[in-house]
């Protein structure tokens, strides 16, 4: 951004000199997904410099993690990435279950590695739902949110909400599936195939989406690397690095799926890797759903998963012969999780998330950092929308696929 | 008398001559009614409840049978959905999309986080919409259910005709 000294500065030293047009693009605009406030100069109806301001939606989340203990923490979890609640419950539970050297039964990983799949799917519909309807495809809207009104049910039958389940708890999840929800998703995964059809004849011989993302925002493979990008936006530069393959966690390492990449590196063929990854999902889903059966019975939370309850106000606990597992009490000399540091990341549906966790040994976590993929995407949009229009900043933004929240913390 | 035996009440208070387009009513119930039968709120998502706000008006509920269609400016708009949580920065853009709403206005607070700040009692956080607004209708609920705003919108239809010498005054 060009301060008022720079600009005097340079009308003095050139003759020639067109002042660039200034203007403020949200933070209260339809297309900018949220609470983004990019800053832009113009010269006639290109993009010559864009900053963008974050901090709209500060909510002090990493902050707030430290007052609350571990299993509280997962709450707030929810709250960050909201589209995709499940995959965020995730990678908080890895950095703790690492911290606490917990192993996690196989059928809590598979109903793990099931709800992740169901949050990516319902990411990337929400994205290609609000993408279209910037760009200008009204019907995609409207399809999208159709099924995902479907996997939205199947999750409140899981957990009971629609957004922000908490369903993965610390050394598991929090109940198993009932016969019902496997017979639901097994019809959500014959009939969701077609759909993904649907959608891209809708879409994909449309000559105004086509003119609008191909060759709009080419990041060459090198330049995706150096910016930081990872999850699709990476994969379509053509770099297939996914976390999932590369380190897996819950049950990743025991299905099959490809991961899908681009050639170009443009808005395309960014779209093109979601609608691929929309179809791994869901054959990771029935894949998972398959190996249900060989775990039935088996426990869906860690035997030694941490209560974690701490009564503060109980300041002279009375004397108990048996302490209640888990339960400590405030005199008794015994750290509730070692004192250490874990650090766990996972593939977001936006990206590769991260969390740092540090302990002092009580039941809070003294730090909590969170990496988010999209706070790491709204620093390459300058990159990005340099020499474009306007209009193509939409695309910019929606390709990269940001949340606010997750952004900001 | 003779008014009530030859109309027709067509809504709460108006009545219409059968075979006329005429409609006897007072001013207040007449205005009202058109209030209350198209609010057009001003697309402003903050956070989550944004989400469901979307999903309110995507098909599966489809506000649209209400005559409620969003708005992208609020030039346009005569209700503001305040949908999610409202930091310390974001709440004077908050104020001026209100102030630059024509009259009138009312204002909906949609989830705890608008309601009064909910999880987020931290630094940054304005603690509830109603510090700098006038809201009419709280929904609670992290997020609410799209019912729940439904019920919240169908709601302040019930208050926007129940109001009277609103029109021409200011609040």
């Amino acid at each position: 951004m060009a301060t008022y000294l720079e600009i005097n500065k340079k009308q003095v030293n050139e003759e020639k000199w067109e002042e660039p047009f200034y203007i403020n693009m949200g933070p209260q605009h339809p297309s900018t997904h949220g609470v983004l406030r990019l800053f832009l100069e113009l010269e006639g109806e290109t993009i010559i410099n864009c900053t963008p301001i974050i901090g709209y939606l500060h909510r002090g989340v990493e902050k707030l993690g430290e007052t609350l203990n571990y299993n509280q923490a997962i709450v707030l979890s929810d709250r960050l990435d909201y589209i995709a609640s499940a995959a965020n419950n995730t990678a908080f539970a890895l950095a703790f279950e690492k911290l606490m050297g917990l192993e996690v039964p196989r059928r809590a990983k598979l109903l793990r590695t099931i709800v992740c799949e169901m949050a990516r799917i319902c990411n990337h519909l929400l994205w290609l739902a609000t993408h279209a309807l910037d760009i200008g495809a009204m019907t995609v809207f409207l399809y999208c949110f159709r099924d995902r009104e479907w996997l939205l049910n199947i999750y409140e039958k899981i957990c009971g909400a629609r957004l922000t389940h908490s369903y993965v708890r610390v050394g598991g999840v929090r109940q198993d599936f009932t016969q019902e929800i496997i017979d639901e998703l097994y019809k959500f995964t014959e009939e969701f195939p077609p759909r993904i059809y649907d959608y891209e004849i809708l879409i994909d011989v449309n000559r105004i989406w086509l003119k609008r993302t191909k060759g709009i925002a080419v990041v060459p493979p090198e330049d995706a690397i150096n910016l930081g990008l990872t999850g699709p936006c990476l994969r379509g530069s053509g770099i297939a690095y996914d976390v999932r393959k590369f380190r897996p966690y819950d049950a990743y390492g025991e299905v099959d799926f490809v991961v899908p990449t681009g050639k170009n590196g443009d808005t395309y063929d960014r779209y093109r890797v979601r609608m691929e990854e929309l179809r791994q999902s869901n054959s990771i889903i029935r894949q998972c759903l398959d190996k249900l059966p060989e775990t039935q019975g088996e426990p869906v939370l860690a035997e030694n998963a941490p209560d974690l309850l701490m009564p503060e106000k109980v300041k002279e606990p009375k004397p108990q012969p048996v302490p209640k597992k888990g339960v400590i009490f405030r005199g008794v000399e015994k750290p509730i999780v070692p004192v250490g540091e874990a650090f766990a990341s996972i593939e977001s549906p936006k990206g590769e998330l991260a969390v740092y966790v540090v302990s002092d040994g009580s039941n809070k976590p003294w730090r909590l950092r969170i990496r988010t993929p999209s706070f790491v995407h709204i620093s390459a949009i300058p990159y990005m929308a340099k020499n474009h229009m306007v209009a193509d900043l939409i695309a910019i933004i929606g390709t990269l696929d940001i949340v606010l929240g997750d952004s900001d913390r | 008398m003779g008014i009530e035996k030859d109309t027709v009440e067509i809504a709460p208070g108006i009545r219409q001559i059968p075979g006329a387009p005429v409609v006897i009513s007072p001013i207040d119930k007449i205005i009202n009614w058109a209030r209350a039968g198209s609010m057009w709120p001003v697309t402003f998502g903050l956070a989550c409840c944004a989400i469901e706000m979307m999903a309110t008006g995507a098909s599966h509920f489809d506000l649209d049978r209400y005559g409620i269609i969003f708005r992208a400016t609020p030039r346009q708009a005569d209700v503001l959905i305040v949908a999610g949580t409202v930091t310390k920065k974001m709440a004077p853009i908050v104020r001026r999309v209100y102030d630059q709403m024509p009259e009138p206005k009312y204002v909906i607070a949609m989830g705890s986080c608008a309601c009064s700040g909910g999880i987020f009692k931290t630094y940054s956080v304005a603690q509830g919409a109603d510090e700098f607004l006038p809201v009419d209708i709280y929904i609670p609920g992290c997020p609410p259910r799209p019912e729940a705003l439904l019920f919240g919108l169908l709601t302040l239809q019930q208050k926007i005709k129940r109001e009277s010498k609103r029109w021409g005054f200011w609040r």
